[in-house]
C-alpha cells in the first residue's frame, strides 16, 4: 500500500486553518459495570467477569449503576457543564461481535451533561478555551483478538476470539464543540486537552486514567479550511490514539495529509482512520457510509434519570480542588517562579515533588533532585520520571546524607544510580561502596600539596588574588581522592595552605 | 380417592385445597397431568418439552414436607405442589427455551427467569414448555417453527396466539395453570378462543427478567387458567417488584385473591368501549357480549358507554412500536454467543456473512417481516413519521383511557372480533391476522391491565367467545372482582364451567404409538 | 413518504443482517408495502403539541448500588457458544475494523 502524501507542517499552516474535535472516552473505576453487577476489573481471565446480562443472553435486562451516574455528574461539573434535569438512555443499533446485544445502550439527544468548557494552558502559558458540547453515559464493548493474520491486525485474520469481560464497563464520552483558532498550535493543544481531561478524571477519583490500559481513549477529528473561509472542511476521524504523544502526532499528521490532498485539488474523504505508532502515520479504515444508520430510540428497558438540583449540589460539594487551582496553590506554597513551576509541570514531576515535600524535604531541595537528577535519567531510560523507581523517601534520605556532610553532591548522584540499580537504600550503598567524604585533613593536605606542586603557575595566580583559578586545584584533589573529598573543605585548606583569604 | 380424570379437571384452587388437606398427593396430581399430556398432546401439540423427571421430583419434595408436618409444612405456599406449564418464551434452567424458533433449537439457558424462581420457591412442579408463535409474533401459533398447536374445541382450528400452547394446554386439561406473555393480546386472545382465562397485568406488575424480549415497552408475563380465582392466585405468586427489572413496579398486588372473592359488583360502573364492538365483530361474539352486559346489569352494576376515538390508530401505532423494538431486541440472535450458527454455503467466511446466513435460516417469515418493518420505522429519515408518531399515539391512547376511567371503574369489550378460525385461513394475509388484536392492543399501549374470561359459545359455530375487562394502571384487583362475579353468573346460567362442553379428546387407541408432542 | 420498495427492503435486510434471496426480497417488498400503507395514518394522528410516550408507566431514578453480584465461570459463559477456543467465543474473520 502506498503511503499518503503529506505536506510539511509549515506549508500546511501557511495555506490552511485547522479545525479540531475530540471524542474522549473515559472508563469509570466503579466496582461494577454500567448496567450489570459483574465486576469492573482489568486483566482477569477471559469471560470470568460476566453474567447473563453482559453476554446479552435472551431475556436479560439492564439496571443502572448509581455510582456511575454520580461519577458522570461529577465529570460534567468538573467540565463546567450544565447537568440535565432529566435525561434518558438510548439504543445505538449496530452489529459487531464485541457488542453482545448488537446495540449499545448509550445516550443520544439527552446527555447527562452539556455546554461546558475547559481552559487549557499550553507550555508557554497561552490559554485556549475548549468548549465542551456534551458528556454522556454509555457502556463499553468486549475485546476482540484477531488470530491468524499478521501482527494481530484484522486484515488477513482467519478468526477472532471475543472476551466480554470489558463489555458493559461504564464509559463517559466527552465531546468537544469544533475547536477553531488553534492554528499551528493545534497538535500541541490536542495533547494538552487530552492531558487535561485525563488529569481531571484522575483527580476526581472516577477513573484510573491510564491511557496505556485504555482508561482514557481519544478519537481525534481534524479538518482544514482555507484561511478566511467560514465553512468547515471535510473531517476525518482518527481512532486508536492511545497515548498523549500519539494525540499530538496524529493531529499533526492528519493536518499534513489533509493539506496534501487539498493541494492536489482532491476532496478529503470523510472516513475513519487508524493511527499507527510504529510508522507515525494514519491509514484508511472503513469509509463512513449509511451502514452507520444507528436507528437511535429511547431505551425502553431503562427509566429516565432525574438529576435534582439538590443531588447535583450534594455532588458538587464533594468535588476535590480542580487541578488548575491546585497548581496555583502549590506554586505559591513552594515559592517557585513561573518559569520554574512551568518546567516542573511540563516535566511531569509536580505530584512527585508534592510527595517528596510531604516526606520531609524542602521545596527547593525537592525541585533540585527531581529536576536536576531524575528527569534527565528518566529521559535516558525513556520512562516517565514518576516511573523511574525513585521514592520520595530515597530523596529525603540522600539529601540528609549530603546535608550532614557524610557525602557530597557528586557522590549522592552515584548513590542514586546505585538505588536505581537495586543495590539497596542510600545508607546501605554508601556503606557498601565505601563512599564517605574524606573528613580527615591529613590525606587532603597531601593531595593538596601534590596538586599545588603539579600546577605551580595556578598556585601563583591564586596567591595573586585570582581566586577563580582555585577550581583547577580542587579538581586535581578530587581526582586524587576519587571524588570523596568535600569540595568546600578542600577549598578552605588550599586557601590556608597558600595563605590566602577566601 | 379422586379419579385421575376428575383430578385433572379440578381448578388450581380446588387442587390446592385437596393437597393442603392431604386428600391427594402432588405426585398423584402431577402424574395425572403427565398422563393426560401423553394421552392427548399428540393431537393438540401444546407442549414443546415435557419436564417429567424434575416435575415429579418437586412434587415428591412437597409431599415429603407435607407428610412431615411442622413449621416447614405450614410455610408452604398455598399453591405448593400444583403443577404449571410455562410458555417457551420464558427461560428455565434445566429445560430448553426455544421461543418457538429454530434459532434457539435446543438452547439451554444458564439462568432462571424471575417468575420461574418464584414458581420454584412456591414449589410448583413445572410440567414443561408450551408452544407459541415464533418470538411471540402472531395470533394463531401457526408461526411456530415446531408446528402449530390445535384448539382443543376443534383440532382444525387455531388456539389463538402467540400463547396458543399455554391456553390449549389448560383448555385440554393438560395443566391447571400456565404462564404466558402478552404484548398485544397474546394471553388474552388465546384465552378467548379456547374458553380459558388469561390476564395481562399492569405493565411492571410482573417482572420481565427472563422473558425473551419482544417489544420491551409492551410485554408482560401473566397467568393462564380455567378460573378467574386461579389467575388471581397465580398472579400473586409471580408478581412483585424485581430489582433486576428497572421497569418493575414497587406497588404490592396482594389484594387480587381477596378481590376475586368479593362476590359482588354493586355500585360499580362498567364502560362499554364504543369503538371496540359492533361493526367488524362476528355476530355470535356480539351476542355473547351483550348477554354478559345484561348479567352484570342484573347484578347491580351500572353500564355506561364511553368513547375512545384514538383507538382507531392503536393497531397502526402498535405495528410501528412493536416491530421497532423487536428489530433491536432480536439483533442479539447472531450465531456468536448462543443458539444456531449457520455458515454461508459459498463465498468468503466472514462473521457478517455468518450472521446473515444464521438469521436467514433461523428466523421464520413473520419474524423477518417484523424485523424489516421495525428497521424501516427507525431508519434515518423515517423516525419522526413512524416511530416518533406512534409514540405520540400512545399518549393519545393513554388520554382516552384516562377519560374513560373517569366515567367507569372498569371497561368491557369482546376480547377478539371473531371465534377461532381455521388453521391456514389467515396465513397469507398478515393484515387480516393483525386485526385479531384490535381489541387487546390498546391495553398494552397504555400499560393498563386486561383480563379475558369465557363468555359462552357463539351460536353460529359453537366456539368460545371471550369477554375482556380493562382497568386503570395498578388496579388489577378490579379485574378480578368483576371477572369473578361475571364468571359465576355465567356458570350459573350454563350449569357449570364452559369447558365442560368442550369435546372429549380421545386418547390414541391402545397399541398405537403415544407421541408426546415435540418433547426433546 | 414513499412506499417501501424492493431496494429499500434489500438495504434494510443488510442493516438487519438477514440474508435474503431475490425472490424473498420481492415477496417481502409486496407484503410490507401493504402494511406500511395501512399504518401511514399514524403520522397524521397527533399534532406537534402531543408529547411522545416511550414508557407506559412513568418511573424514574431506578438504580442499583455499586456492589458486585454473581458471575459465570468461563465454562458457564461459553456453555451455549457455537464455537469457542481459549476460553473465548470464536468467530470467523471480521470484514470491517471498527
Amino acid at each position: 500500500m502506498s503511503a499518503d502524501t503529506i505536506l510539511s507542517f509549515e506549508e500546511a499552516m501557511e495555506k490552511y486553518d485547522p479545525v479540531l474535535g475530540f471524542e474522549v472516552h473515559v472508563e469509570l473505576n466503579t466496582k461494577t459495570k454500567m448496567f450489570s453487577s459483574a465486576p469492573n476489573v482489568f486483566g482477569d481471565d477471559p469471560n470470568t467477569n460476566v453474567n447473563e446480562v453482559d453476554l446479552g443472553l435472551p431475556g436479560v435486562l439492564p439496571v443502572v449503576n448509581k455510582a456511575a451516574v454520580e461519577s458522570s455528574i461529577k465529570i460534567g461539573l468538573a467540565l463546567n457543564c450544565k447537568i440535565a434535569e432529566t435525561c434518558r438512555f438510548a439504543r445505538k443499533n449496530y452489529f459487531y461481535p464485541d457488542t453482545p446485544k448488537n446495540f449499545q445502550t448509550s445516550q443520544y439527544d439527552e446527555p447527562i451533561a452539556y455546554d461546558g468548557y475547559l481552559d487549557i494552558e499550553l507550555e508557554d502559558g497561552t490559554v485556549f478555551r475548549v468548549e465542551i458540547e456534551r458528556a454522556h453515559m454509555e457502556e463499553d464493548a468486549g475485546k476482540l483478538t484477531h488470530m491468524g493474520g499478521a501482527a494481530g491486525r484484522i486484515q488477513g485474520a482467519d478468526y477472532s476470539l471475543v472476551d466480554y469481560n470489558r463489555a458493559g464497563v461504564p464509559l463517559v464520552e466527552i465531546v468537544t464543540k469544533p475547536i477553531e483558532g488553534a492554528g499551528s498550535r493545534a497538535p500541541e493543544l490536542a495533547k494538552a486537552y487530552v492531558a487535561a481531561v485525563r488529569e481531571i478524571v484522575k483527580n476526581l477519583g472516577v477513573s484510573d486514567a491510564r491511557m496505556e490500559r485504555g482508561n482514557v481513549r481519544c478519537d481525534a477529528n481534524v479538518s482544514l479550511r482555507p484561511h478566511g473561509q467560514e465553512r468547515f472542511g471535510i473531517r476525518s476521524e482518527t481512532k486508536n490514539v492511545n497515548s498523549l504523544r500519539a494525540v499530538e502526532h496524529a493531529v499533526r499528521f492528519e493536518i499534513q495529509r489533509h493539506a496534501a490532498v487539498l493541494d492536489s485539488g482532491q476532496p478529503v474523504i470523510q472516513e475513519t482512520r487508524h493511527w499507527h505508532e510504529d510508522t507515525r502515520t494514519t491509514t484508511s479504515g472503513r469509509a463512513k457510509s449509511d451502514a452507520d444508520d444507528y436507528r437511535y430510540f429511547p431505551e425502553p428497558d431503562l427509566v429516565p434519570v432525574v438529576a435534582s438540583r439538590e443531588w447535583v449540589e450534594e455532588l458538587r460539594a464533594t468535588l476535590p480542588e480542580p487541578p488548575a487551582e491546585r497548581r496555583k496553590r502549590l506554586q505559591a506554597d513552594w515559592g517557585y517562579s513561573d518559569l520554574e513551576f512551568r518546567d516542573v509541570v511540563n516535566a511531569g514531576v509536580m505530584d512527585s515533588i508534592e510527595e517528596t515535600i510531604a516526606a520531609g524535604a524542602s521545596a527547593s531541595v525537592a525541585r533540585k533532585w527531581w529536576m536536576g537528577e531524575i528527569v534527565g535519567r528518566a529521559k535516558t531510560a525513556d520512562v516517565d520520571p514518576a516511573e523511574l523507581g525513585v521514592s520520595p523517601q530515597t530523596i529525603v534520605e540522600l539529601n540528609a546524607l549530603v546535608e550532614e556532610g557524610k557525602i557530597n553532591n557528586k557522590m549522592a548522584s552515584q548513590v542514586l544510580d546505585g538505588v536505581l540499580a537495586g543495590e539497596g537504600t542510600p545508607a546501605e550503598i554508601v556503606e557498601k561502596r565505601g563512599l564517605a567524604v574524606v573528613s580527615d585533613d591529613g590525606p587532603l593536605l597531601e593531595a593538596i600539596d601534590a596538586a599545588l606542586a603539579a600546577q605551580p603557575d595556578i598556585a601563583e595566580k591564586i596567591r595573586g588574588g585570582k581566586l577563580q583559578a582555585i577550581g583547577a586545584i580542587v579538581g586535581g584533589v578530587m581526582k586524587a581522592t576519587r571524588g570523596q573529598a568535600d569540595a568546600g573543605r578542600v577549598k578552605e585548606l588550599i586557601l590556608e595552605r597558600l595563605g590566602v583569604e577566601g | 380417592m379422586t379419579d385421575s380424570n376428575e383430578l385433572i379437571r379440578l381448578s388450581a384452587a380446588a387442587l390446592a385445597a385437596k393437597l393442603g388437606a392431604r386428600e391427594v398427593t402432588s405426585v398423584e396430581v402431577t402424574q395425572a397431568y403427565l398422563d393426560r399430556i401423553a394421552a392427548v398432546d399428540g393431537q393438540v401439540n401444546a407442549f414443546l418439552h415435557v419436564n417429567a423427571e424434575e416435575a415429579l421430583a418437586v412434587a415428591a419434595e412437597v409431599d415429603a414436607i407435607r407428610a412431615a408436618g411442622g413449621a416447614a409444612a405450614e410455610e408452604l405456599h398455598e399453591l405448593a405442589g400444583v403443577p404449571i406449564a410455562v410458555k417457551d418464551l420464558i427461560v428455565t434452567i434445566g429445560q430448553p427455551t426455544t421461543a418457538g424458533s429454530k434459532i434457539l433449537e435446543g438452547w439451554h439457558s444458564p439462568y432462571d427467569a424471575t417468575v420461574i424462581k418464584k414458581l420454584r420457591a412456591a414449589k410448583m412442579p413445572i410440567l414443561g414448555k408450551t408452544n407459541l408463535d415464533e418470538f411471540a409474533m402472531g395470533s394463531s401459533t401457526e408461526h411456530s417453527a415446531y408446528g402449530p398447536t390445535r384448539n382443543p374445541w376443534d383440532l382444525d382450528r387455531i388456539p389463538g396466539g402467540s400463547g396458543g400452547g399455554s391456553a390449549a394446554a389448560v383448555a385440554a386439561f393438560e395443566a391447571p395453570l400456565a404462564l404466558g406473555t402478552d404484548t398485544g393480546g397474546s394471553i388474552r386472545q388465546p384465552g378467548a378462543v379456547t374458553g380459558t382465562v388469561g390476564v395481562k397485568p399492569t405493565y411492571g406488575a410482573v417482572s420481565r427478567y427472563g422473558a425473551i424480549a419482544m417489544a420491551s415497552s409492551l410485554d408482560q408475563i401473566g397467568p393462564v387458567s380455567r378460573t378467574v380465582l386461579d389467575s388471581a392466585l397465580l398472579q400473586e405468586v409471580i408478581g412483585g417488584h424485581d430489582p433486576q427489572d428497572s421497569t418493575s413496579l414497587t406497588d404490592s398486588f396482594d389484594n387480587l385473591v381477596a378481590a376475586a372473592r368479593t362476590g359482588n359488583v354493586k355500585g360499580m360502573k362498567i364502560g362499554i368501549i364504543k369503538e371496540l364492538h359492533g361493526e367488524g365483530y362476528q355476530a355470535g361474539v356480539e351476542n355473547r357480549f351483550n348477554e354478559s352486559l345484561e348479567l352484570l346489569k342484573e347484578a347491580g352494576a351500572e353500564i355506561v358507554e364511553v368513547s375512545c376515538p384514538n383507538f382507531k390508530y392503536a393497531l397502526g401505532a402498535y405495528y410501528l412500536i412493536m416491530p421497532s423494538e423487536v428489530s433491536s431486541n432480536l439483533a442479539k440472535f447472531d450465531g456468536v454467543r448462543f443458539g444456531l450458527r449457520v455458515l454461508p454455503k459459498e463465498g468468503p467466511l466472514t462473521i457478517e456473512r455468518v450472521m446473515g446466513a444464521t438469521r436467514a435460516a433461523g428466523f421464520g417469515d413473520e419474524v423477518k417481516r417484523r424485523i424489516i418493518l421495525g428497521t424501516y420505522a427507525l431508519s434515518a429519515g423515517y423516525y419522526d413519521a413512524y416511530y416518533g408518531s406512534a409514540q405520540k399515539v400512545r399518549t393519545l391512547i393513554q388520554r382516552d383511557f384516562d377519560a374513560a376511567f373517569a366515567q367507569a371503574d372498569v371497561l368491557i369489550s369482546p376480547t377478539a372480533p371473531t371465534t377461532a378460525f381455521k388453521l391456514g385461513e389467515k396465513l397469507n394475509d398478515p393484515l387480516a391476522m393483525y386485526l385479531n388484536d384490535v381489541a387487546t392492543i390498546p391495553a398494552n399501549m397504555a400499560g393498563v391491565p386486561g383480563l379475558s374470561l369465557p363468555g359462552g359459545l357463539a351460536d353460529e359455530d359453537g366456539l368460545p367467545v371471550g369477554i375482556q375487562l380493562l382497568a386503570p394502571a395498578r388496579e388489577d384487583a378490579r379485574l378480578y372482582r368483576v371477572g369473578a362475579v361475571l364468571e359465576s353468573l355465567l356458570e350459573e346460567k350454563w350449569g357449570g364451567p364452559l369447558l365442560d362442553r368442550a369435546p372429549e379428546l380421545q386418547a390414541p387407541a391402545i397399541g398405537a404409538a403415544n407421541t408426546v408432542g415435540g418433547s426433546n | 413518504m414513499a412506499a417501501i420498495n424492493r431496494d429499500d427492503v434489500a438495504h434494510l435486510a443488510r442493516l438487519a443482517h438477514i440474508e435474503m434471496s431475490a425472490e424473498e426480497l420481492d415477496r417481502m417488498a409486496g407484503e410490507l408495502a401493504v402494511i406500511v400503507d395501512s399504518v401511514k395514518s399514524v403520522s397524521e394522528a397527533a399534532g406537534d403539541d402531543v408529547p411522545a410516550t416511550s414508557h407506559p408507566i412513568p418511573l424514574s431514578n431506578v438504580f442499583r448500588e455499586d456492589v458486585v453480584g454473581h458471575t459465570f465461570t468461563a465454562e458457564q459463559a461459553l456453555s451455549g457458544a457455537p464455537d469457542a477456543a481459549e476460553d473465548r467465543f470464536k468467530v470467523p474473520a471480521i470484514l470491517d475494523e471498527d
